[in-house]
């Protein structure tokens, strides 16, 4: 049986209040491997973690764009070029009728780009996660804040680190295997 | 968040201009301004003076949009209780309170513009049985009774959520803030009522042949666009004159910007709605309105309104970055008051020589330019008035804690 890996270090932490700065003080030492687990919403965390303006926005605006010109293909290749039928006296071509599709298609593509691309860029569905093997990871969704740093990160030591989250007032440290 | 340490709330001093400031002193010169501007359309615009009621009607429309959407905004903040507008309600209230003066520039055009501006049926063709079937609405008695009644509402809602406001300066009793809510779902019916009356009595009744029943709703899409241009563009400047540098941030600006752009939205999807219906079931007398839209020059006009009122402010302004600039935000708000103007002058203008030729002709009279610096003068003479008269924000807001430092996520 191969050796067990240390995924990282989890370090627990009593309040929003005392997760803030030590978040800030991750960040500034330079850490990207790493992550925040609370149980709410801590406005500002995002900053405090470094973490830049998020990528969703740009997803939807593609997956609309996209959507919205599949839509107006759609109708104009069934109206024009495959099925051309006069309705109303009216030009095959007639772009008025085409849009409320192109609309609609480039409102639905937006809307699952902004869903599956948040899903995407989260990496859900994550079945299992080598912190879940941690007893007291469990109350991240009841009382407790964590931060956890991970062993791929090029910074990680693990005796510089645990230190490193000693001070800034976690606690609890654990140290964390791959599975 | 209102639990943020460095945030505090706006004191008297921080929110009221110096007595010599410069903003104290525009009132009169652009009050000036505003009769010079009137009285000069009136001048140049030829002796049947049909022109110039056209460009008076298309500058009235306009600035109407700055009051009206002025006043839904501060409804909807009483009726919402919204917390984080309580920073811009004041200059909101200022724009709002010109609805009294709007209701008198109302009554030269129904008292002495329906002659020129609505002839059709004024003085229908005793053969043209769809106008005389609608004067049972459309005959100047009950157009004057309807201005009336919708420029006496305006007055009196502007004056009594003014009045309160101010109240709330001196007193802070929360009380204030409860009975100017109770009143705001009546407002929100007596504002969609009144708004829908003057948008087709106004614009819709120029061509009596014609008729819509979203042209209210598209008159409303555009007013409150044009509105909350107006507000940031108003914001930016009372920070540049050295008030609420701290407190109004990028935050407001980003909230008014989405607002805006809600409403770049909500105006096309209206209008394409509009347009679409009436081309697909293309009944003689609703076509003709756009066919006429469509001649003389006039398709030039309505590419451009296309452009200026939806394609380029529905890209320009998508963005959050764009919109907690204050450049950008600041251009794009500069682009609707523009693209609003394009559009008043677009239902408009069209008519007047339709009127008498049967056909539109696309042409640009400087009474158009006048007409619009005249009462725009007159409009924002009062707004800095108000302005110089009373502080910035409301004092004792009770929700002003969720404005100030209030953050987007």
């Amino acid at each position: 049986m191969a050796e067990k890996k240390v995924f990282g270090l989890l370090a627990e932490f009593d309040s929003a209040q005392s997760i803030y700065p030590a978040c800030e003080a991750v960040r500034d030492e330079g850490f990207k491997h790493w992550d925040a687990h609370v149980p709410f919403p801590v406005h500002g965390l995002d900053r405090a973690m470094g973490l830049g303006p998020s990528k969703v926005p740009w997803i939807v605006l593609g997956m609309g764009l996209l959507g919205a010109t599949l839509g107006f293909t759609l109708e104009w290749w069934t109206m024009v070029v495959e099925y051309p039928t006069p309705i109303a006296g009216k030009p095959f071509f007639s772009w008025p009728a085409f849009v409320p599709v192109t609309f609609e298609l480039g409102v639905l593509f937006a809307s699952l780009g902004a869903v599956f691309g948040m899903f995407g860029i989260n990496r859900m569905p994550t079945f299992h996660h080598p912190l879940f093997s941690s007893e007291r990871f469990g109350a991240f969704s009841d009382d407790k804040f964590f931060i956890s740093i991970e062993a791929r990160d090029p910074l990680f030591d693990e005796r510089k680190t645990k230190k490193l989250l000693k001070k800034l007032g976690a606690t609890h440290i654990e140290e964390v295997m791959e599975e | 968040m209102s639990s943020h340490a460095h945030a505090h709330m706006p004191t008297a001093a921080e929110a009221t201009l110096d007595k010599g400031h410069v903003l104290r002193k525009l009132p009169v010169p652009l009050a000036v301004l505003g009769v010079a501007g009137i009285a000069l359309a009136f001048v140049t615009a030829g002796d049947d003076h049909t022109q110039f009621w056209f460009s008076y009607l298309t500058a009235y429309m306009f600035w109407l949009s700055a009051g009206l959407g002025a006043l839904f905004f501060v409804l909807i903040h009483h009726g919402t209780r919204a917390g984080w507008s309580a920073l811009v309600r004041r200059v909101a209230e200022n724009w709002m309170i010109t609805l009294p003066l709007l209701f008198l520039l109302g009554l030269p055009i129904v008292l002495g513009g329906l002659e020129s501006l609505y002839t059709p049926w004024v003085n229908p063709k005793p053969d043209d049985i769809m106008v005389v079937e609608k004067q049972a609405w459309l005959n100047p008695t009950s157009f004057l009774i309807a201005f009336l009644i919708c420029g006496g509402l305006w007055t009196a809602f502007s004056l009594y959520l003014y009045r309160g406001s101010r109240k709330q300066d001196a007193s802070g009793d929360p009380a204030i803030a409860d009975r100017l809510r109770w009143w705001a779902p009546l407002g929100y019916v007596t504002f969609g009522l009144t708004i829908t009356v003057a948008a087709v009595n106004f614009m819709m009744s120029l061509d009596p042949h014609w008729y819509s029943t979203i042209f209210g709703v598209y008159y409303f899409g555009g007013t409150f666009m044009f509105f909350m241009a107006i507000l940031s563009l108003s914001m930016m400047g009372i920070q540049r004159a050295g008030l609420l540098k701290e407190h109004v941030t990028a935050e407001h600006y980003q909230d008014i910007g989405k607002l805006a752009f809600a409403f770049v939205v909500f105006w096309s999807y209206i209008a394409f709605s509009q347009f679409m219906l009436i081309w697909y079931a293309n009944i003689p007398e609703e076509t003709l309105w756009f066919a006429h839209r469509a001649e003389g020059g006039w398709e030039w006009v309505t590419l451009l309104l296309a452009l200026l009122h939806f394609a380029v402010p529905f890209f320009f302004l998508m963005s959050r970055h764009i919109k907690r600039r204050k450049t950008t935000m600041a251009l794009g708000a500069i682009l609707l008051v523009v693209a609003h103007l394009i559009d008043m002058f677009w239902i408009i203008q069209p008519t007047m020589t339709q009127h008498v030729t049967g056909h539109s002709h696309f042409g640009l009279a400087l009474s158009d330019l006048l007409a619009v610096v005249g009462i725009g003068g007159l409009v924002c003479a009062v707004f800095f008035w108000r302005l110089g008269a009373a502080p910035v924000v409301v004092l004792n807001e009770p929700r002003m804690d969720e404005s100030v430092g209030f953050e987007n996520y």
